[in-house]
């Protein structure tokens, strides 16, 4: 083969990246749709598994998870002051990204559950009942285990204290071990359980070994045998994310809307008699 | 070389596979293989990639500047794999969250490079397709057993599919922990090259002296 001509190489190997990039784009520009609406739908279902209105053995479809998510409203809140934020759209607004960001992320404050950047805002979901009344809040948490961050959700019934679920959606725990955050039966040992303790601080706890039932032991819950590890930082981040660093303004104030929501219900009949 | 098209794409199964004898890609057979069903969505990406970038760059060998050729078989090598994974995460989700960065690592997967290297830049189009297939094949050939066995004494199913039914849910089987973690796949591997190596012993390296 003859020796090639400098102009060759540089012709050849811009013909290459011009046909290469021209591929990668195009895969990337006519599947991203698709891509989309499959992490909007798996993010829609695991607030469902959070809300225990989805069941990790069950396969469900596009439309089933559609029509049991119209019950639920995202909402964007300012993190610190726990108020909602207007003019931004959840289902396009990313905490991850927004949490590397200078401008919309900020340092966390020191931590045990390995927190290192917090967004100012976050996404949180409130399950509706029928009268669209708020049954339920779902809260995204985060957090280090022993090899990984965990990512998942907190379901609190609307009392803001009783535990409806607990999920992980990725994590990169021993499987087996830790890994067993994902097995079903120990999902079902959390609702029902209580997240805070008597002065208002949320005390639950993974212990090591068994727990009682959730009506006589409602603060704490089974350790995963071999995951100590793992089971100290489900503990730390609940403690963390229930914290006043973490979603306690919000909790804050839902509790405040709640006893507001209350009071104004106690003066209402009276009203109601007269207008009937 | 006087090889039939039949021996290029089974050679690599028994004869040349690329893990046993060649321990190319030792890493991903590692990592993905806790389950069956992981282990086949990699193995037929791993297929796919090392196919299409034998056949591509087979087909521009003779125009290849000798003194670019590494960079750009992994351009093209690279350029595929994102493909790959564009597709996985548009059609097949759930699995593609569960390779994770691994079919991203497919671009630093040993075969593919050396498949290119080392046939594709010789042989023509039509022969370089099937040695990809034929050394995709025998990867998978490997990361499928591989699988089976840790998922089948690690978590008592196969495809999720409960074989062994768990003392956990009532049943009789007490899972292998072990199984589960890396090393376990680095024994059964060991253990698989012993086993092709007591049958074939002409794989068998000649000792040192």
């Amino acid at each position: 083969m003859p020796p090639r001509s400098v102009g060759y190489i540089l012709a050849f190997a811009a013909a290459v990246s011009l046909v290469c990039g021209v591929l990668v784009s195009a895969a990337a520009v006519t599947l991203k749709e698709r891509q989309q609406a499959n992490a909007e739908l798996e993010r829609k279902t695991n607030v469902l598994l959070a809300a225990g209105l989805a069941r990790s053995d069950e396969r469900i479809t596009r439309e089933e998870v559609e029509q049991r998510f119209a019950g639920v409203r995202a909402v964007v809140i300012d993190l610190e002051t726990g108020a909602e934020v207007e003019g931004v759209d959840p289902a396009t607004f990313d905490p991850q990204k927004a949490k590397a960001d200078p401008e919309l992320g900020r340092a966390a404050p020191a931590n045990t559950a390995g927190v290192k950047r917090l967004p100012r805002r976050a996404v949180i979901y409130h399950v509706l009942d029928e009268h669209g009344e708020t049954r339920m809040v779902v809260l995204p948490i985060e957090g280090l285990g022993l090899w990984s961050t965990l990512y998942g959700f907190v379901a609190l019934d609307a009392d803001l204290d009783t535990v409806r679920g607990l999920t992980y959606y990725q994590h990169g725990e021993t499987p087996g071990l830790g890994g067993e955050v994902d097995n079903p039966r120990w999902k079902a040992l959390w609702p029902g359980r209580r997240a805070f303790g008597p002065g208002g601080d949320p005390v639950i706890q993974v212990i090591k070994g068994s727990a009682g039932p959730a009506d006589q032991d409602p603060h704490r819950v089974d350790g995963l045998s071999g995951a100590t590890i793992t089971s100290r930082g489900v503990t730390n981040m609940l403690h963390f994310w229930l914290g006043a660093n973490g979603y306690g303004p919000l909790l804050e104030r839902l509790r405040e809307e709640s006893a507001a929501a209350t009071a104004a219900l106690d003066a209402a009949p009276e009203q109601e008699r007269r207008n009937s | 070389m006087a090889t039939s098209a039949r021996q290029t794409l089974l050679d690599p199964l028994f004869n040349q596979n690329p893990i046993a004898l060649q321990v190319l890609g030792i890493c991903s057979a590692l990592a993905v293989t806790t389950k069956l069903e992981t282990a086949v969505v990699m193995s037929a990406a791993v297929v796919a990639v090392v196919t299409l970038s034998n056949l591509s760059i087979s087909l521009i060998r003779n125009q290849i500047p000798p003194s670019i050729r590494i960079i750009v078989q992994l351009t093209v090598i690279s350029s595929l794999v994102i493909v790959i994974d564009q597709v996985l995460k548009a059609y097949l989700y759930d699995i593609s969250q569960q390779l994770s960065v691994f079919v991203g690592l497919i671009i630093t997967n040993c075969i593919v490079m050396g498949r290119a290297e080392a046939y594709a830049m010789q042989n023509p189009p039509g022969r370089s397709f099937l040695d990809g297939i034929g050394n995709g094949l025998g990867y998978s050939l490997i990361l499928i057993a591989v699988a089976v066995v840790r998922e089948l004494f690690g978590s008592g199913t196969l495809f999720g599919v409960e074989i062994l039914r768990l003392q956990s849910e009532g049943g009789w089987y007490a899972p292998n922990g072990f199984m589960l973690i890396s090393p376990a796949a680095f024994f059964i591997i060991a253990g698989l090259i012993w086993a092709l190596r007591m049958w074939k012993q002409d794989q068998i390296e000649p000792e040192e002296k």
